[in-house]
């Protein structure tokens, strides 16, 4: 499974770094979003992928009972969901803002700090 | 108890430097005289260790400052830094009174002040220390506070231009300086200097004997400004007189001697040391005095004649026995002397007749006369007559010269010429100013204020003082020199008469030639403006044409780095990641194999085809709304990656964002243009190819990551310690709010930062200038 996923990585890679090299503001937003599926991805796979139950502990146990998956690559998946959520909303209000100020969204326009 | 005094004067200088401003706001006129009376009380400090350290005691401080490195801030007083500490003590006395007088109703003096005591402290640190990185760092400060020295009329910019050069060409010796000592303090085992004193053997029979010395003697030229790198001390003269005649003459220049001379006992010995020590000296020697000659300004003519006496210094040393480096130390002495007291001179006279064209200067000693009373016998005994210290100086160089363990005759008769030439210049710079007839200049001249007069008056009383009464006055302070640079006990007598011998012989023959040339100096000059093109191609065109290829090499790389395009700054990032990390795996052989993907459920694929197959759609899409349509099914595709793999939480988080992100693009997107083909074909295709690559590495990377375990997983204690120390039975929910709770924290102020961020630049209302 993990080549596949691996494959799966590298096409989200592809595409998001292909539409972050784009001139348009709107498809940079795009291949930022589709970048950072992909390294969500890429953490959880590296952290070793199980189709067991999830890190919880059960009622009568007090601790993991293997198998189990691994609970820090989701910790710091989940952080950097929310974190690249942030980003994404800074992002696209401030392209927004550039948009409305500058009246394009060509990147090779946005040169100059003149507007 | 006593050497607690040496750190005081240091950093007691760099504390008046922060005051000096503020006293010149309040104490004005008087301002110079008091500040005046801090190197006066160091020059009485250092007097008072004159007598033990002439018995043969050393002084040493020391207090850890990076003990880590093994850097002390410690300190070394023997009779060499003795030697120096006086000069710079005593001149800097004179100086500061001096600059009161000369810079008088300046609007920046208190700054200017400031500046002079900063370097006063560096160069006493410099001289003093022991710690040779201590040495390095007051060394540079040196470097800096003459660079703000020499740019002190900063609205010039020929002013700017020295000091920067002067910075430059100081800086890159220090640089190399640093490398030297770093290397020596390696070799010798320590980077006190007083233990590496006694290292000599050790280091020159180490294999990196020869680089250490080629960096250090770079560091010792550039600031000793020996040839080629002479340029920069002429050019210094376009700061302030007292500056010229305290850091560019008595004191900063000579530190390179002072390096030479401190470390003689561990490099010297050698044919390298020798030959290129030796040599720099005696060509600057000569290329200096001969310089000197073609000038008409009085600084200038000081100046060049200054690069030769630092020539005569490096030689000596370099020759490198008793009687040559008893010659150098009673020549520094007289120098400091006679080349201070005749500095002071020329801005005196500057300040008076607003010229320093010696051409339209004469006759002023019947309007100055004490200032010429001054200048005559500085001349005097920069010419080397008797009885003044310069003409005991000049017996003893050639004595030494004519002792010289190799080819005698050849410098001798190098050191004969340059003589020759100082003594026309001695005549032009001190004598010819003020005899002659009168001449009109731009300013009604007067006799200079006595804080103007003051200073000649005492170095050049010196310089006839010591003459006369060598053994009594400068014995004490010159053996404990001599024995310190030799280490070994060595007993100097100084007389003004030594017989009728060679040496008296070479001496009238000097003067006389002098005179000659002193007579004939149009002459000279008209026959060897011939070679004035070929002088243009010195040194100073070398430096000019390094610092054109050096802001022609900035420039091309800014062009080729900082293109201002975003993509460009990507497609490098993105190349070098794939570019290395090919490599790296290549090497490395971390080329995963694929396991044949047999371990694959059938919607485990579904949904790995879905996820690309909507990125791809996400690429293809022609209209906003389908792209972010593609992109939601991208997100939802990993949430059901996170379900099948025991990750709820993740799935959860990842829904909810992902619908919120959805319905964001879409509200903002409403608002933005179309999509619109901007690229080139050809554009695509290199984007195509790049982002092809870029993916192929990052799941070569993941393959290869998957393969390999290299230590077991941490999450071990986690899942042993969740319920028992946390009380949580969901490991992820306790490693995010317990186990690494600060992180969160940290995360959550991402959050606000960017929301808050989101919020200003939705209510910014960009103010439009309204240009009527």
């Amino acid at each position: 499974m993990e080549t596949i996923l691996a494959v799966v990585i590298g096409v989200l890679y592809a595409t998001g770094i292909y539409m972050m090299l784009r001139r348009s503001l709107v498809k940079l937003i795009i291949g930022l979003s589709l970048l950072s599926n992909g390294a969500n991805l890429l953490i959880f796979t590296v952290g070793r992928l199980t189709r067991a139950r999830a890190p919880f502990v059960p009622e009568g146990a007090d601790a993991l009972q293997p198998p189990y998956a691994d609970p820090l690559p989701q910790a710091l998946i989940l952080t950097a969901i929310v974190i690249s959520f942030g980003v994404l909303g800074f992002v696209v209000v401030l392209f927004h803002r550039a948009y409305q100020t500058v009246g394009t969204d060509d990147l090779d326009e946005m040169k100059a700090t003149d507007t | 108890m006593i050497s607690g005094g040496i750190i005081v004067c240091v950093l007691s200088g760099f504390m008046l430097a922060l005051l000096a401003p503020w006293l010149y706001r309040v104490g004005r006129r008087a301002t110079a005289w008091i500040l005046a009376l801090l190197p006066f009380i160091q020059l009485m400090y250092f007097v008072s260790l004159a007598g033990p350290i002439a018995r043969g005691e050393v002084f040493v401080f020391s207090s850890p400052w990076v003990p880590g490195l093994k850097i002390n801030l410690s300190f070394y007083l023997d009779g060499l830094s003795l030697l120096f500490a006086l000069l710079i003590s005593g001149i800097g006395t004179l100086v500061v009174i001096y600059a009161g007088g000369y810079l008088a109703g300046h609007h920046q003096l208190g700054r200017f002040y400031a500046y002079l005591f900063m370097f006063m402290a560096s160069m006493l640190g410099a001289v003093l220390a022991n710690n040779v990185i201590t040495l390095f760092v007051f060394w540079e400060l040196t470097s800096l506070s003459s660079y703000v020295l020499i740019g002190f009329d900063h609205e010039r910019e020929i002013a700017r231009r020295a000091a920067l050069q002067a910075l430059l060409v100081t800086g890159v010796g220090g640089l190399a300086l640093l490398a030297g000592l770093l290397l020596l303090g390696q070799v010798g085992g320590s980077l006190e200097l007083s233990t590496l004193l006694n290292q000599g053997e050790v280091v020159r029979a180490h294999h990196l004997y020869l680089p250490i010395l080629l960096l250090i003697l770079a560091g010792a030229f550039t600031k000793s400004a020996q040839f080629p790198f002479h340029f920069w001390l002429p050019s210094a003269m376009e700061a302030p007189t007292p500056v010229s005649a305290y850091l560019h003459s008595a004191t900063m220049v000579k530190a390179g001697v002072y390096l030479l001379a401190r470390l003689g006992p561990v490099l010297g010995g050698s044919d390298a040391w020798h030959y290129l020590v030796t040599l720099a000296g005696a060509v600057t020697m000569l290329v200096g005095a001969a310089l000197a000659l073609f000038q008409t300004d009085l600084k200038r003519l000081l100046a060049y004649s200054t690069v030769s006496a630092l020539g005569i210094l490096t030689l000596l040393i370099g020759l490198d026995t008793a009687l040559s480096i008893q010659a150098a130390m009673v020549f520094l002495l007289a120098h400091a002397f006679y080349k201070g007291a005749l500095f002071l001179v020329a801005g005196a006279v500057d300040h008076e007749t607003g010229t320093r064209d010696v051409t339209q200067l004469g006759g002023l000693r019947h309007v100055m006369p004490i200032t010429a009373v001054a200048a005559c016998l500085a001349a005097l005994s920069m010419a080397g007559l008797p009885p003044l210290l310069g003409f005991i100086s000049k017996e003893l160089l050639y004595e030494a010269k004519l002792q010289a363990p190799r080819a005698a005759p050849l410098i001798t008769g190098a050191g004969v010429l340059a003589n020759v030439l100082l003594v026309a210049v001695a005549g032009i710079v001190g004598v010819r100013p003020f005899f002659r007839e009168r001449m009109a200049t731009p300013k009604n001249p007067h006799e200079a204020p006595l804080s103007l007069w003051l200073g000649p008056v005492i170095l050049a009383g010196l310089g006839f003082i010591i003459g006369l009464l060598p053994n009594t006055l400068a014995g004490p302070l010159v053996s404990p020199a001599v024995t310190a640079v030799r280490a070994e006990p060595s007993e100097v007598t100084l007389a003004l008469w030594h017989g009728l011998n060679p040496v008296l012989l070479l001496s009238v023959l000097t003067l006389a030639s002098g005179m000659g040339v002193y007579l004939g100096q149009g002459v000279v000059r008209r026959a060897t403006s011939r070679l004035e093109p070929i002088a243009q191609w010195g040194p100073a065109r070398w430096y000019d044409v390094a610092l054109e290829g050096l802001n022609a090499l900035a420039r091309i790389q800014t062009r080729l780095l900082q293109s201002g395009y975003l993509r460009y700054y990507l497609l490098m990032i993105i190349g070098a990641t794939v570019g290395l990390t090919t490599y790296t795996l290549a090497a490395r052989g971390g080329f995963p194999r694929p396991d044949g993907a047999t371990d694959v459920r059938f919607y485990e694929g579904g949904v790995a085809a879905l996820i690309s197959l909507a990125a791809v759609a996400a690429v293809r899409a022609r209209s906003r709304l389908a792209a972010v349509a593609a992109l939601g099914v991208v997100g939802y595709g990993v949430a059901l990656v996170y379900v099948l793999f025991g990750a709820p939480d993740l799935a959860m988080t990842q829904v909810l964002i992902e619908s919120l992100t959805v319905i964001l693009l879409v509200l903002v997107f409403y608002h933005l243009p179309r999509f619109a083909s901007l690229s080139t074909q050809r554009a695509r295709y290199r984007d195509v190819l790049v982002a092809v690559a870029a993916g192929g590495v990052m799941a070569a990377l993941v393959l290869a990551a998957t393969s390999i375990r290299f230590h077991p997983p941490i999450s071990d204690y986690f899942a042993e310690k969740s319920l028992v120390q946390a009380h949580g039975r969901n490991v992820v929910n306790v490693i995010l709010v317990d186990f690494r709770g600060m992180d969160t924290l940290g995360e959550i102020t991402v959050l606000a930062l960017a929301g808050i961020g989101a919020y200003a630049l939705l209510k910014l209302r960009l103010e439009r200038k309204e240009s009527g």
